[in-house]
């Protein structure tokens, strides 16, 4: 059972204090950065369930994320939706898109199956570059009276903050969730031998397009939450290839085909590149430091950092997760 | 008895060769039928049409009287047609344990993960892998490899078991051993279907066997006969009075 695992209660203690330290003293600096931190983690953990448990790389995992705001902010702004309502529909429709996208380029394997992802960002990203109703490429942005049902913009803000943290508790649970199913073992199959996998009997076409479409959900909400506390969303921002690469380099220092590897990975890895990007020397600097963090941890550490210390101690596996 | 497996005119093309070609038999329930031939005979590519890793291009395949030609091999597997491979294929990353519980979970009972555990662990008790079941797959011997094959097909509680060559590569103690298995495996209930180069071996397991040469079937009959059929001498050893035409030729 789920309720057994130590790192549900983990992932619940984390999103109590995400949701606490900053409430406390009003600390709008400490919410800014967290959320970031917040939003790597739901990015990292879905995309986990691609790359970790299914032995798929998704080079466009991004894509689901830039949708799922756009279509949040449409339909919040444009249509006028509640916020909430709107993050949900965004993550179901950016799920159904992902399912119908995955029945197409899942027959794909190994690199042919990386190099399509990129081909769906691409697509995507050009589609709605010329998409009249989403603005084209100037986007969109959220007036200011969609922020009345909330209270106001400030409330909002405090409001979407929650929610994306929220989020976040959901897709590391979510992960957990599918580790200990019967679900996640057929998905853990494919990964070590897709062929094997299915003499024994695992329907692989089916379980890929599901996890797919699974791994868009929850990072289509966070789109859809973070575009409307950001105020406006236009295609660049929105389908920002470097993020996707960087979402691969945060699991991999964490741990890949681990859920305390997917967080653990995505916080200091986000941590350390807003300290880069805030530094006034090392600007745009954070990129070659993602290249080598990769580097060493393929090198030296495959399993990442969780990886590495379950093996240390093997039973810290079966206890943690 | 009853046809459990039928096989009917069945043939496999790759581009030019043909691999089989119109084969056909039946497999009874209850029985051991081996399927023997030369390298290249088509045993392993009949395994696959079979079990619906390869599509047919002609004839059908029958199973517990349902017709299963075409059918993806997940599919035929809930059916109750499990298989072992020839190179084996061992779930690297994972324990001995949880490749086995895949094959119990997605097997024909579809069974769920707590009923699967409970299943894995008889099975492995059953191949001797017991003591191995916390162990990470690739850390097995070769032997184990193929206990392991066994016993994830096992776990599909299946109805027929297809076993491709597991005693290719076991020292005379180890196919001793897993002799003892496919029998007690018969014994209890599941027929066998298997490809074997041991000749011994199959002799001795086997009630009928199939010989195929070139894709065709050229033989079907029980040990003792196959072993004095001529077409089955001439594919293995050539003509066996060549050496006698040549004479006379020169």
């Amino acid at each position: 059972m789920i309720l057994r695992r130590p790192l549900l209660w983990l992932i619940l203690l984390l999103a109590a204090l995400f949701a606490w330290l900053p409430l406390r003293g009003n600390n709008v600096a400490l919410r800014e950065d967290l959320i970031l931190v917040a939003v790597a983690i739901i990015l990292t953990s879905n995309l986990n369930l691609m790359i970790g448990y299914t032995g798929y790389v998704n080079f466009g995992h991004i894509v689901f994320y830039g949708l799922g705001g756009y279509v949040g902010l449409y339909l919040a702004t444009v249509r006028g939706w509640h916020l909430v309502v709107a993050a949900l529909t965004a993550g179901v429709v950016v799920s159904l898109v992902a399912l119908l996208f995955g029945l197409g380029i899942l027959r794909l394997r190994g690199a042919y199956f990386a190099l399509a992802t990129i081909g769906v960002l691409e697509a995507v990203q050009a589609f709605v570059s010329n998409f009249e109703p989403w603005g084209r490429s100037t986007g969109m942005y959220v007036s200011f009276e969609s922020y009345a049902p909330l209270g106001g913009p400030k409330h909002a803000l405090w409001i979407t903050y929650f929610l994306i943290v929220a989020v976040m508790a959901l897709s590391l649970i979510l992960s957990l969730g599918i580790k200990r199913s019967k679900f996640g073992l057929g998905l853990f199959a494919i990964r070590e031998d897709e062929d094997a996998a299915i003499v024994l009997g695992v329907n692989a076409t089916v379980y890929k397009a599901i996890i797919y479409s699974v791994s868009a959900f929850l990072p289509a909400v966070a789109g859809a939450l973070m575009f409307f506390k950001n105020g406006m969303i236009d295609p660049s921002i929105a389908f920002e290839y470097m993020l996707s690469l960087e979402g691969i380099v945060m699991l991999m220092l964490g741990g890949q085909g681990t859920v305390a590897g997917s967080a653990l990975g995505a916080s200091l890895y986000e941590r350390l590149r807003s300290y880069l990007l805030t530094s006034p020397r090392l600007s745009e600097f954070h990129l070659v430091i993602a290249g080598a963090l990769l580097l060493l941890v393929v090198r030296l550490a495959p399993g990442g950092i969780i990886g590495w210390l379950y093996q240390l101690t093997p039973r810290s596996r079966e206890v943690v997760e | 008895m009853t046809g459990l497996l039928e096989v009917r005119g069945v043939s496999k093309r790759f581009g030019g060769l043909l691999a089989v070609a119109e084969v056909s038999f039946t497999l009874y329930e209850g029985e051991i039928l081996g399927l023997i031939g030369p390298n290249g005979a088509g045993k392993t590519t009949l395994f696959n049409v079979v079990n619906g890793v390869y599509k047919s291009d002609a004839g059908t395949v029958s199973f517990f009287g349902k017709d299963i030609t075409g059918r993806s091999p997940d599919q035929v597997v809930h059916l109750g047609l499990a298989r072992t491979h020839q190179i084996v294929r061992p779930l690297q990353g994972m324990s001995v344990l949880e490749n086995v519980i895949v094959g119990a979970c997605f097997g024909r009972e579809y069974q769920s993960m707590h009923d699967a555990r409970a299943t894995a662990l008889e099975v492995l008790e059953r191949v001797g892998l017991a003591s191995r079941a916390s162990s990470p797959a690739r850390a097995l011997t070769l032997a184990s490899k193929k206990r392991l094959e066994v016993a994830r097909a096992l776990a599909a509680k299946p109805r027929l078991l297809l076993l491709d060559e597991v005693l290719a590569g076991l020292n005379p103690t180890e196919i001793a051993q897993m002799i003892e298995l496919v029998r007690s495996i018969r014994n209890s209930g599941i027929s066998v279907f298997m490809i074997e180069h041991v000749m011994q071996a199959i002799m001795n397991l086997s009630d009928r066997i199939v010989v195929l040469n070139l894709g065709r079937k050229i033989a079907e009959a029980p040990p003792a006969e196959v072993v004095q059929n001529a077409d089955v001498v001439e594919a293995y050893l050539g003509f066996p009075d060549i050496v006698d035409k040549l004479r006379g030729a020169s």
